[in-house]
């Protein structure tokens, strides 16, 4: 039944994020080949991969993070509602604004925690005023299943947490900057199994506003949170289509080895 | 026997013990290694350091406890009467060293020594031949001291050798006499090496305790000589060596402090600003050639600066603002020694916080990045403050070398000692002070000299408050950042 909605959905959305010809290259080494993906407005796409496959890399080219790496080179063209985000006069600055992202190690600022989630909004500047910027940090951590957990230290260092509390402050502070786009690179693979469902409902929840991009290790949260799966094998796309087809019935061989757990 | 033989000696033993011991080590073990709890070499190397460490030891305490017995007992020998109006033992028992050191030469070339200690003048005129140049005769009693301190420096010396030599083949002998397969040489050698890094640590605590006993020791004697109470709270420096001299030390502290200041407001947004782009925003090629030319800054001797200080920045200041602004007509100043001093210390700031700027995990600026932060909001918000604590390091650092500058101030900002708020004249520091009260033919009984010290521990004073502050600031903020 749950299904049926999402499907009906899912042909809705407009394309939000559109990539064709991707190629990444780390200075010899061609990570990316050819990549084309579509990916959809108000809806959860999950990657999936075997470790080193590129993930982690093709997630960056979506907000230019690679742009930071030296030697890094991209080629092909994604856009982001029709507008190519390698355009020389596209700002990476605002692209990454929109186009949020929580990274694969947490890294939390070296600041207070009520800091860290306030950071975008007020580089942004989002709110009026303190009383709205509260808020915010709260509904953000709320929504990060952090809150009960910090309500009473807000003022004490970020970085003072635990691995999987640093994972979620660094949700929190992705989601209070309000991208259009949210990259999530295994947010949950330092996270407990209650905090994991905890951030898989908040992942549900953002499909609502946002176009969310997961990549993850675990085949059930794939299933779980995802409407659209891509997988992702030696840099290249194999295969990419609704979540439940490629769980259920994959057409290519080797997805069908990964999620079957033969390839490692 | 000289040193260096001894010396040669020990280590020849140490270096038999090294082969004996482990040739023996072997040789316990039937040939099969693999039944010895160490390598060979550890038995070795525990035989070579049982024969080297407790002989070298004696041997250095020995040395340095040597002359204070023995010129004590020759001292002793000294009748009063000998000792001049004026002069005092030290000087005298100087010149007991020397001619004992005269006389050993002379020895060392085959003159006959019976005659010439009997005969004053002359042993003087044989000593001003061998080079070893007397003010007037000495007196039969020096002459004596002198003999007795000869005579007591060969014993010595000799019971020193033998003794070393004693305890290097004890040494040896026993560390061989330990090697059995079961012999944990490892652990044994292990435990030694670690006794001696203490003892290595043991020698720099325990000469800064002593530089610092010794500065507080003379300058309590300057505090006899000259009220506390005016040195501290005095605000004119004006000595005399004639006595009847001020030594308020307030315009000292005020010029030092002034200069430092300066120097710091040119050297830190400087330093700290061509840190950042080098880390921040440079590509690897051009911070490959900008960082060592800003290193080049720290190579050029001080003097040069001072020369600079004088003849270009000082005109210079002086001829285009201090005149036409009415502040002063003086080349010297303030201002020129201080912003000369802050082009100096530029890469103590620029170099240290640029490698601290480049240990923030980058991590960190991708998280910023990734909010949508421009690469300065990144910078301001998340590098810096992350950086804080290094770069506080790096600021005192640069302070502590502008107040122990002292040649860019001679040079750029004269030597009278004022209190002034206009930059454009002429100030001076202390350690300013502390050469020129210490140049010139002085003995350390006056007031004027003996302030010398109270200066010095002042200044240490001041730079060790100064790394109390930077502690305090850094421990705050690794609590905060960490
Ligand atoms: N900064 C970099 N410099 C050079 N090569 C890199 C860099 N980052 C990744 N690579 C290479 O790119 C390839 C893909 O790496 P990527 O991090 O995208 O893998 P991934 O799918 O995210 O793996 P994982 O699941 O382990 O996180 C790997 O071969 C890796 O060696
Ligand atoms: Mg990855």
């Amino acid at each position: 039944m749950k299904d049926l909605v999402m499907e009906t959905r899912v042909d809705a959305q407009t394309v939000k994020i559109e990539a064709r010809k991707a190629q990444v290259f780390y200075g010899q080494n061609h990570a990316i080949k050819d990549v084309d993906v579509d990916i959809l407005d108000k809806t959860v796409t999950a990657f999936i991969g075997p470790s080193g496959c590129g993930k982690s890399t093709f997630l960056r080219c979506l907000n230019r993070m690679n742009d930071t790496i030296p030697g890094c080179r991209v080629e092909g063209k994604i856009t982001l509602e029709g507008e190519d985000i390698y355009d020389a006069r596209v700002d990476p600055v605002q692209l990454r604004a929109k186009v949020g992202m929580v990274f694969q190690k947490p890294n939390p600022f070296p600041k207070s925690i009520y800091d860290n989630v306030a950071y975008g909004p007020k580089i942004h500047g989002l709110t009026r005023n303190k009383a709205e910027l509260d808020e915010v940090v709260e509904a953000c951590l709320r929504k990060a299943a952090l809150w009960n957990e910090v309500k009473d230290r807000l003022q004490t260092p970020g970085t003072g947490l635990s691995g999987g509390q640093q994972q979620r402050l660094c949700i929190a502070r992705a989601i209070a900057t309000s991208p259009e786009v949210l990259l999530m690179d295994e947010p949950c693979s330092a996270l407990d199994p209650i905090a994991t469902a905890q951030v898989e409902e908040l992942i549900d929840e953002l499909r609502s506003q946002f176009s969310v991009v997961i990549v993850t290790h675990s085949m059930q949260q794939a299933a779980r949170v995802s409407q659209r799966t891509a997988f992702f094998h030696l840099g290249n796309l194999v295969e990419y289509g609704e979540t439940g087809q490629i769980f259920t019935n994959p057409r290519d061989p080797r997805t069908e080895s990964y999620i079957t757990g033969r390839i490692g | 026997m000289s040193t260096g033989l001894l010396t040669l000696i020990i280590l020849a033993l140490a270096t038999f013990g090294m082969v004996a011991g482990r040739a023996r080590a072997v040789a316990s073990a039937g040939g099969d290694i693999r039944r010895l709890h160490s390598l060979p070499t550890f038995y070795g190397r525990f035989a070579a350091l049982l024969a080297a460490v407790p002989a070298f030891l004696l041997v250095i305490v020995w040395l340095l406890a040597q002359p204070v017995f023995i010129e004590n007992r020759a001292l002793s020998l000294i009748s009063p009467a000998d000792i001049p109006q004026g002069s005092s033992d030290t000087l005298v028992m100087s010149d007991v060293r020397r001619i004992a050191g005269g006389l050993d030469q002379l020895a060392a070339r085959g003159a006959d020594l019976a005659p010439l200690v009997t005969d004053a003048p002359a042993l003087k005129a044989a000593l001003n031949a061998a080079g070893v140049a007397l003010q007037n005769e000495p007196a039969p009693s020096v002459i004596a001291a002198a003999q007795a301190l000869r005579a007591m420096q060969s014993t010595s010396r000799l019971i020193m050798t033998g003794v070393a030599l004693v305890l290097a083949v004890a040494g040896l002998g026993w560390g061989l006499s330990r090697v059995r397969p079961e012999f944990r040489a490892r652990n044994a050698t292990e435990s030694f090496s670690m006794w001696l890094l203490i003892g290595c640590s043991l020698v720099a605590v325990l000469t800064t305790v002593g530089i610092v006993a010794s500065l507080v020791f003379e300058t309590a004697h300057f505090f006899r000589l000259y009220p506390a109470k005016d040195f501290f709270f005095s605000t004119t420096w004006n000595p005399q060596f004639r006595g009847g001299s001020s030594l308020g030390i307030w315009p000292l502290v005020w010029g030092t402090l002034y200069v430092s200041a300066i120097a710091l407001v040119v050297a830190v947004p400087v330093g700290l600003m061509s840190a950042v782009y080098l880390a921040e925003y440079a590509s690897k090629k051009t911070r490959s050639w900008v960082k060592p030319a800003i290193e080049i800054l720290a190579g050029i001797p001080t003097i040069v600066y001072g020369l600079f200080a004088l003849i270009t920045v000082g005109p210079l200041l002086r001829d285009w603002i201090a005149q036409p602004a009415g502040l002063g007509d003086s080349s010297s100043s303030v201002m020129t020694a201080g912003l000369v001093m802050g082009i100096m210390v530029i890469p103590f700031v620029s170099s240290l916080s640029d490698d601290i700027i480049n240990a923030v995990p980058q991590s960190l600026r991708d998280g910023s990045l990734g909010l949508g932060a421009t690469p300065s909001e990144t910078v301001r918000q998340v590098v810096l403050p992350a950086a804080l604590p290094g770069i506080v390091g790096a600021v005192l650092l640069a302070a502590s070398r502008a107040i122990g500058e002292t040649m860019i101030v001679v040079m750029g900002a004269g030597a009278a000692a004022k209190l002034s708020l206009n930059p454009f004249e002429a100030m001076t520091t202390v350690t300013v002070k502390i050469v020129s009260q210490l140049t010139g033919d002085t003995e350390f009984a006056s007031p004027e000299t003996l302030v010398a010290f109270a200066l010095g521990l002042t200044l240490f004073t001041l730079t060790l408050g100064l790394n109390i502050l930077a502690l305090y600031i850094v421990r705050k903020y690794r609590e905060q950042y960490e």
